[in-house]
């Protein structure tokens, strides 16, 4: 049985303040790029308690993204936006969530992400990432981007760190290891950025920003 | 000038264009500040650098 958005709530309520929360709730996330990194954050920051999410990708899922992406073999041919929209409703039926099923171009992206306060890069190449990091640093002026940036092969987790860039973009992973070496993308370095990423996405929701290492 | 927190000379005057190509860096894979501000990739050909200037540079790689 389904619980009732109350019944959900007064869980959350037990495990840390009512006011962070009450934050959290209010906050809305955009996610850009659906797959290894995109997926995880999404299923964090909703099981975090982040009250909207907006997601964007283009793509379908495929059998070869069952090896670290946040889908089964149910979501193969479905679009990403609709496959994890049904992930995070069966995790939070009360999260808000919008999608834009779309490619993100420099022509698009102020559009898509002007209104968003954070966004998280979360794509698989390396123009694209540069693509929408420069295009929303220059006209997007109050967002700040999480962007995953070196987390192929497996080699020591403990690489993957997250820094300060600017006050605009935080950079989580390695910066180093690149898929277009061949050594692949396995689930747990991926979801190690992931998890940088969505961290650093509640640190800046609730205000930790100033009290930090990165 | 400094690169990433590191101390560089200048031997001459040359574009951010140049120097990232110099330097081994794929331009379309990189976000740049220069003395606190991002630069527009629309303009690394007609930025130029100065010995006096501060460079942060990122470079993305493939994998997400």
């Amino acid at each position: 049985m389904i619980p009732t958005k109350k019944e959900m709530e007064q869980c959350w309520d037990g495990r840390f303040p009512f006011k962070l929360f009450e934050i959290l709730q209010s906050s809305m996330v955009s996610i850009a790029g659906l797959g290894g990194l995109g997926s995880h954050i999404a299923v964090m920051l909703a099981r975090s308690g982040v009250g909207k999410l907006h997601l964007v990708d283009f793509d379908c899922v495929e059998m070869s993204n069952l090896n670290r992406q946040e889908y089964d073999v149910r979501h193969i041919g479905q679009y990403k936006t609709q496959a994890l929209c049904q992930r995070l409703l069966e995790i939070n039926p009360y999260i808000e969530i919008v999608t834009d099923t779309l490619r993100i171009t420099a022509e698009n992206a102020s559009t898509l992400f002007s209104k968003s306060p954070i966004v998280c890069e979360a794509f698989d190449m390396p123009d694209q990432k540069a693509m929408l990091i420069n295009t929303v640093l220059e006209q997007c002026p109050n967002t700040v981007i999480v962007s995953g940036n070196g987390m192929a092969g497996y080699g020591s987790a403990n690489t993957i760190q997250t820094r300060k860039f600017n006050k605009r973009l935080y950079i989580c992973g390695d910066e180093k290891t690149d898929v277009q070496s061949g050594i692949g993308l396995m689930a747990p370095r991926v979801s190690v950025c992931a998890g940088h990423q969505a961290n650093q996405v509640i640190r800046i929701l609730l205000n930790e920003t100033e009290n930090e290492l990165c | 000038m400094y690169v990433n927190g590191k101390q560089e000379m200048l031997s001459k005057k040359i574009s951010l264009l140049e120097y990232l190509q110099q330097k081994g860096y794929q331009p379309l894979y990189v976000a740049v500040e220069k003395n606190g501000c991002i630069i527009p990739r629309a303009d690394y050909q007609t930025t130029f650098l100065e010995q006096t200037d501060t460079l942060e540079i990122v470079q993305f790689v493939g994998g997400g």
